[in-house]
């Protein structure tokens, strides 16, 4: 394998705790070595990749994306997903179960991972909690988590009955994996489209009101709680309301493993950003109210967030052309959350950098167990993005590496553009 | 990891970007796009247009063709359009999703694409959705008057409202100013939550001034109501809400829209009915309007439906004018000119 050298970059490695200028040597995958620059030596014969200027990090890692595949590939496939990734600076995504079929199976999970998929960056796939995601009876973790599944999820859908989701938090734990909860009270949300409030009642369109989500989170840590003997993990998927992230900062302060994600849409943008009808603001949870969405930016300052999760859900641009209220949930996400994070939390709102790149690589590594990754030390897997973060560009979603546009950033102007990706030693991207 | 209670900051967030829409000048999709210059040329162009001989009338439009494309059942919207139109001369076709492609599964995209391939020049569109006509007039690029778009408006409906309304209260008057309905409290009684003509008329309304007065149970006016815009305030209280009342709108419960919501009927008639007695004891001086569908016993009585009190009537005859003056609005700005 040819070996990558990346010299005279601004090195930022958050889970060691290093950022200064360095030259970083890639070989077999692996990284070999990690200088000051010009001191590396047995750099003869490496593709050398001049990083002047640029940042060079752990190649960011989405815990939550939409790939589609098996049975929705006029959506997105595997390949399309993962060159979109790539183009975002992710060395890894995790693929949620909620294809057709469910992946509830060792069959699903192993045909995600062959390589005929044609994945240019690495895929873990979670595997569903219930039977067909149907909340009713769980799988096999065991078997699932052998298959290759590094997170137990029924995404798209909550676990809503009790004791199917304290069976499910403790089978998981006993196997060393995550239960990921989509916390929605379906029961609330019958027919809405979009937040509760006054955006909603203008627009005539039926509200998912704040507790939908939340009594689901409170609900879910009061069962952690019950097991804490058996060190179950609750992950609460794309926390959107104040509420929920309250209980999480008071369960987190209560002792409990219960981690949280937000997306970047969730601390961006707000119910009025659905404007008229725009069916790219509409996904599930829904677009929030300011205050909602101004406590998502809080609790990511204050880190009672774990990640930063795009929930990548890419649909057909016929699937969306549609009344709002008949369309589908969801926006793709993996090309920008780079540029929105660093224009945002990192420009605007001072957040540390290195910081930053910890809720896009680091943390959702350790919280899904991703050996090797999330942190470039010699060894470790030869992830790794680099980029400008000074360059401003704007985001077209026609010229997007996804199969699907279905975005509300398109044609916005973001701070900090990738130049290359690097999964495990091979260039994925390159700009 | 800081876990005491957050400190508030104060951030630079996204702004909301400006709505691309209306795409056409000629459409009618919200009465939040109407100015009050562009309430006025309406309710001039009524006038003008009810008065006309209607055989020069029928030469305004003569043979341009005007598409009805109705998602949803309508006697009082379709018919007075249909009226509406042809007595301008118009062509009109009507495009009903019981006895079209549109039973088939084609979208309404393509839909309003064919009536456009077809010759449409503008569409008159009722549909379930919310929003739905904004869709058609992005994909169409045609003027698109909302004849009804699910909860959320019927902009013709609360223009004829207001021609009912000014015509008792400010005969004469066509040229309104912010002022014209100043000291003027209209209730809109009942089924809000699921009304697009209680969404209309309350954002129309307080543009000329008027007070805008929401009554009914909290299950069918929810209290985020009265931030919907200014002008616009709840009274729980029918008889309290009727004593303020120069204008008294009723609505229908919309079985249709209830979505598993419980209501019960009796406790509603007995807290929110408009009867004779409760109209005569506390509105005597009031006019009624409702929009229709009327269900008599429900929430009025045939003795106010019928009674000297009620415009109901009325409001449909101001409806064929209203929408002639907004057929033409939109064929004049397809033709290019800003009518």
């Amino acid at each position: 394998m040819t070996a990558i050298l990346i010299r005279g970059g601004q090195f930022i490695d958050p889970a060691a705790g290093v950022d200064a200028l360095k030259d970083v040597l890639l070989k077999d995958g692996r990284v070999a070595e990690i200088a000051a620059p010009g001191k590396i030596k047995q750099g003869e014969g490496a593709e050398v990749l001049d990083a002047t200027g640029l940042v060079i990090a752990p190649g960011l890692i989405d815990m939550h994306v939409h790939l589609r595949e098996p049975g929705q590939a006029h959506k997105e496939t595997i390949a399309t997903g993962t060159a979109a990734a790539a183009a975002g600076g992710f060395t890894a995504v995790a693929a949620m179960p909620n294809t057709t079929p469910v992946n509830d199976s060792q069959e699903t999970t192993r045909f995600m991972l062959a390589p005929e998929r044609g994945a240019v960056v690495r895929v873990y796939p979670i595997a569903a909690a219930t039977r067909g995601m149907k909340g009713e009876a769980i799988n096999d973790y065991a078997a699932l988590k052998s298959a290759g599944a590094v997170a137990i999820s029924d995404d798209g859908l909550p676990i809503l009955k009790d004791n199917v989701m304290r069976e499910a938090l403790a089978a998981a734990a006993r196997v060393g994996l995550t239960v990921i909860q989509h916390a929605e009270d379906t029961r609330m949300t019958q027919g809405a489209s979009m937040n509760a409030g006054v955006t909603a009642f203008k627009l005539g369109l039926r509200g998912m009101r704040n507790e939908a989500e939340s009594s689901i989170v409170e609900r879910d840590i009061r069962l952690v709680s019950e097991l804490r003997d058996a060190r179950a993990h609750l992950h609460v998927a794309h926390i959107s309301t104040a509420a929920a992230m309250a209980a999480v900062r008071q369960a987190r302060r209560n002792g409990l493993r219960v981690t949280c994600e937000v997306a970047p849409h969730h601390f961006l943008l707000t119910d009025e950003h659905v404007g008229d009808y725009n069916t790219h603001a509409k996904m599930c949870p829904p677009l929030r109210s300011a205050a909602d969405r101004d406590a998502m930016i809080e609790a990511i300052l204050d880190g009672v967030v774990d990640a930063i999760a795009t929930d990548h859900a890419p649909h057909a641009a016929h699937e969306k052309e549609v009344e709002f209220e008949r369309a589908p949930n969801g926006i793709i996400g993996l090309e920008t959350a780079l540029g929105l994070s660093l224009s945002w939390l990192h420009k605007e709102w001072k957040m540390p950098l290195g910081r930053v790149l910890s809720l896009l690589s680091a943390q959702p590594a350790a919280l899904l167990n991703l050996k090797g990754r999330g942190t470039l030390t010699v060894g470790s897997i030869a992830d790794v993005v680099v980029f400008d973060p000074k360059a401003e560009w704007t985001y077209k979603a026609s010229e997007g590496k996804s199969k699907s546009k279905n975005t509300p950033f398109d044609g916005w102007t973001m701070q900090g553009k990738v130049r290359w990706t690097i999964s495990e030693g091979r260039i994925a991207y390159g700009a | 990891m800081n876990l005491t209670a957050p400190v508030r900051r104060t951030l630079h967030t996204p702004p909301v970007a400006a709505s691309p829409s209306p795409y056409h000048p000629g459409s009618l999709l919200s009465v939040e796009d109407l100015t009050i210059e562009g309430i006025s040329h309406i309710l001039r162009r009524a006038t003008a247009l009810e008065n006309e001989d209607p055989l020069t009338r029928t030469r305004i439009l003569a043979k341009r063709r005007i598409a009805l494309l109705f998602y949803e059942s309508s006697t009082r919207t379709r018919t007075s359009f249909e009226l509406a139109a042809k007595s301008l001369g118009a062509d009109t076709t009507l495009v009903s999703s019981l006895s079209s492609s549109i039973e088939k599964g084609e979208s309404l995209k393509d839909t309003g694409l064919t009536l456009r391939a077809l010759g449409a020049e503008a569409i008159i569109l009722r549909h379930a959705n919310s929003g739905a006509p904004w869709l058609l007039e992005a994909e169409t690029r045609l003027p698109v008057l909302n004849g009804g778009d699910g909860m959320h408006q019927h902009p013709t409906q609360a223009l004829l409202d207001l021609r009912a309304m000014l015509a008792h209260l400010r005969p004469g008057v066509e040229t309104v100013t912010a002022e014209t309905l100043a000291g003027v409290t209209v209730s809109i009684t009942g089924d809000i939550l699921h009304s697009r003509v209680a969404r209309s008329n309350m954002l129309l309304l307080p543009k000329l001034g008027a007070r805008v007065l929401l009554c009914g149970p909290t299950q069918l006016l929810p209290e985020l109501a009265a931030q919907a815009g200014p002008g616009i305030e709840i009274e729980r209280d029918f008889e309290a809400a009727l004593r303020q009342s120069q204008i008294v709108m009723m609505l229908r419960i919309q079985a249709e829209r209830l979505a598993g919501l419980q209501l019960d009927l009796e406790e509603y008639k007995a807290a929110y009915q408009l009867n004779g007695e409760r109209l005569k004891a506390h509105a005597p001086e009031a006019i009624v309007l409702h929009p229709g569908p009327i269900i008599r016993g429900l929430e009025l009585t045939s003795e106010v439906a019928d009674g000297p009190q009620s415009v109901i009537l009325e409001q449909v005859r101001h409806g064929v004018a209203i929408r002639m003056a907004v057929v033409e609005r939109a064929m004049m700005a397809a033709q290019g000119g800003r009518a």
